[in-house]
């Protein structure tokens, strides 16, 4: 794809380029491999003309359709859309169709994008290669016998295959990174609170952050400015309008502090590949020659961090997940009274994944186990922030592999939940913290697969992470 | 070192967590908790007494907006999204009685 986001909006938006071809082109790409891939749930067709038709009306009567008028969009199949299937990939889900839209597809809408459908994902976005779905399991458009990590895997998927210039994912503990990584995306978690939850089905609520996924920084950055900002739906939004990203992409990062964070470049935690270990200190030498001051830094208690989510990412979900009861919406399994039918409905729509995660969290909040479980991984969070905070006295951002290996086979990881889960070790201390990250390309491996390279930045640290990101970008030209 | 969780432990959960499991269930589950509670030993066994716990990465308190009546979502949209609905009411089975 050779047209970027943001040329098509301003194609679209100057009269060069109806919202209807450009949208039409995406359906003819998903047509062509959507079969193969299997990035949707659900392919928008109609509601996409119609969305594309009202923008290019607004642009025949002279109004503004918004900063990504036209750009066609793939939008993670957990964020609510009024009268549309919202399924989160779960079978509890199938045929839902919610009363109410997320703040983000209000958002995206009032910006112009139009929304091509709702892409698979890890069933309520638990996983990290989009094979726990309901609906089948998502292809890499890269080498179609790969995952494509997740679990916003078919958000990631449809960027990379052309079926949308712009992608929506979600992010708990690297479920945006982790596949741009894989399908050699740019992929952004934002700070958290920066953009608003309200319609995102919850998963881990004190971890789980939207965030954008696109071919390049600048789409990026333009989508992370249509969907951040307060919102009074959601009490944890912060209260400040989006940071200005874009204005600041071509800044350089001359001067700036980079910090290599020395317990994930290899050399700590094992299990970082060695080609990506390579691709790491290649983009830290161009950081180097673009005239960053880097050094390695230490954040001893990241090492805790995938203990600490997976007692705290389960911890939560075991409660939201307890809305799930057969009474108000989704699947119902006949039962002689109202306990039997929330058992039968529950047991018939969750998968695996979902009711070990139910389990492992009702047992770190169980009485007796409590304080040594769940109290203590929330001590670990708390040790990471003041980690960070003592690294970021001394460097403006943080430098780590995004994931520990390039996309691995499908089928490889599914037999052993704690060989997938070691996916998040690099991305997962960022979410604990709060704090924004993202994924940008940067080569490929020894088996050609993509190798992204994961940009960290302290609260509302998003200008500077944007910065880096572009300059990486920039040094692979 | 003993297993962290029982057979008998998680067939308990999954009781509280309204789950019913078979028996060849509770043997691969029993086992796949017991490895990822085996890895979280590391958290466990961490020193921590004297640090206060994180629940919200974002320091936030008493979030309130003005006490005005505004439109809610519409009932009927609401309820047709039910299994099983009566006079603008979810319907279920009775709450008590035998199983």
């Amino acid at each position: 794809m050779t047209e970027t986001a943001l040329s098509l909006a301003a194609a679209v938006r100057n009269g060069d380029r109806t919202a209807r071809s450009v949208v039409e082109e995406h359906l003819t790409a998903i047509e062509a491999r959507e079969g193969d891939i299997n990035a949707f749930n659900l392919v928008m067709t109609d509601d996409a003309l119609a969305q594309a038709d009202a923008v290019d009306a607004q642009v025949a009567a002279g109004e503004d359709p918004g900063p990504l008028a036209g750009v066609p969009l793939a939008l993670k199949d957990n964020m609510c859309t009024r009268g549309v299937a919202t399924t989160a990939s779960s079978k509890i889900l199938e045929g839902w169709e919610p009363p109410y839209n997320a703040t983000v597809v209000d958002r995206l809408a009032a910006a112009g994008a139009i929304t091509m459908g709702k892409t698979n994902l890890d069933e309520f976005a638990m996983g990290s290669s989009t094979e726990n779905s309901a609906f089948g399991v998502t292809h890499n458009p890269l080498n179609l016998d790969v995952v494509p990590g997740g679990s916003s895997g078919g958000s990631a998927a449809a960027v990379a295959a052309g079926f949308a210039s712009l992608g929506i994912g979600s992010d708990t503990g690297g479920s945006i990174r982790q596949p741009a990584s894989f399908c050699g995306v740019v992929g952004v978690k934002p700070t958290y609170g920066a953009v608003s939850r309200y319609g995102l089905i919850a998963f881990a609520s004190s971890l789980d952050q939207i965030g954008p996924l696109a071919n390049n920084v600048a789409d990026a950055a333009a989508l992370y400015e249509a969907i951040a900002g307060h919102d009074h739906m959601d009490s944890t939004s912060i209260p400040l309008p989006a940071l200005p990203v874009s204005s600041e992409l071509d800044h350089g990062v001359e001067g700036m502090r980079i910090g290599v964070i020395s317990e994930l470049d290899g050399s700590g935690i094992e299990g970082i590949a060695v080609d990506v270990q390579a691709r790491t200190r290649a983009a830290v030498d161009a950081l180097t020659a673009a005239g960053a001051i880097v050094e390695q830094v230490s954040v001893p208690s990241v090492v805790y961090g995938l203990s600490a989510y997976y007692l705290i990412a389960p911890a939560e979900a075991s409660s939201n997940l307890s809305r799930y009861d057969g009474v108000r919406y989704g699947l119902r399994e006949d039962g002689a009274n109202n306990e039997a039918m929330n058992i039968a409905s529950r047991t018939a729509g969750f998968g695996d994944e979902v009711k070990r995660r139910i389990m492992l969290g009702t047992y770190a909040l169980s009485a007796g186990y409590y304080d040594a479980y769940y109290g203590k991984a929330q001590k670990v969070r708390t040790l990471i922030i003041d980690d960070f905070a003592a690294a970021y006295e001394k460097f403006d951002v943080l430098v780590t592999p995004t994931a520990p290996t390039t996309a691995f086979e499908i089928g490889a990881r599914t037999a052993d939940p704690m060989t997938m889960y070691v996916n998040d070790i690099c991305t997962i201390p960022s979410n604990l913290a709060g704090h924004p990250a993202m994924s940008v390309p940067y080569g490929v491996g020894d088996d050609g697969l993509p190798i992204g390279v994961q940009v960290l930045a302290p609260l509302l640290g998003e200008v500077a992470m944007f910065r880096v990101g572009a300059a990486l970008e920039r040094s692979l030209l | 070192m003993s297993s962290p969780i029982s057979r008998e432990d998680v067939a308990h959960i999954a009781s509280l967590a309204r789950l019913s499991v078979t028996e060849k269930e509770l043997d691969l589950f029993t086992g796949q908790l017991a490895d990822i509670l085996g890895h979280a030993a590391d958290v466990e066994s961490l020193d921590a007494h004297d640090v206060a716990p994180t629940y919200h990465p974002y320091p936030m308190t008493n979030v309130l907006r003005a006490d005005v009546v505004r439109p809610s979502l519409d009932r009927e949209e609401v309820l047709s999204q039910a299994p099983a609905t009566e006079s603008g009411q979810f319907r279920v089975p009775p709450v008590l009685g035998e199983a």
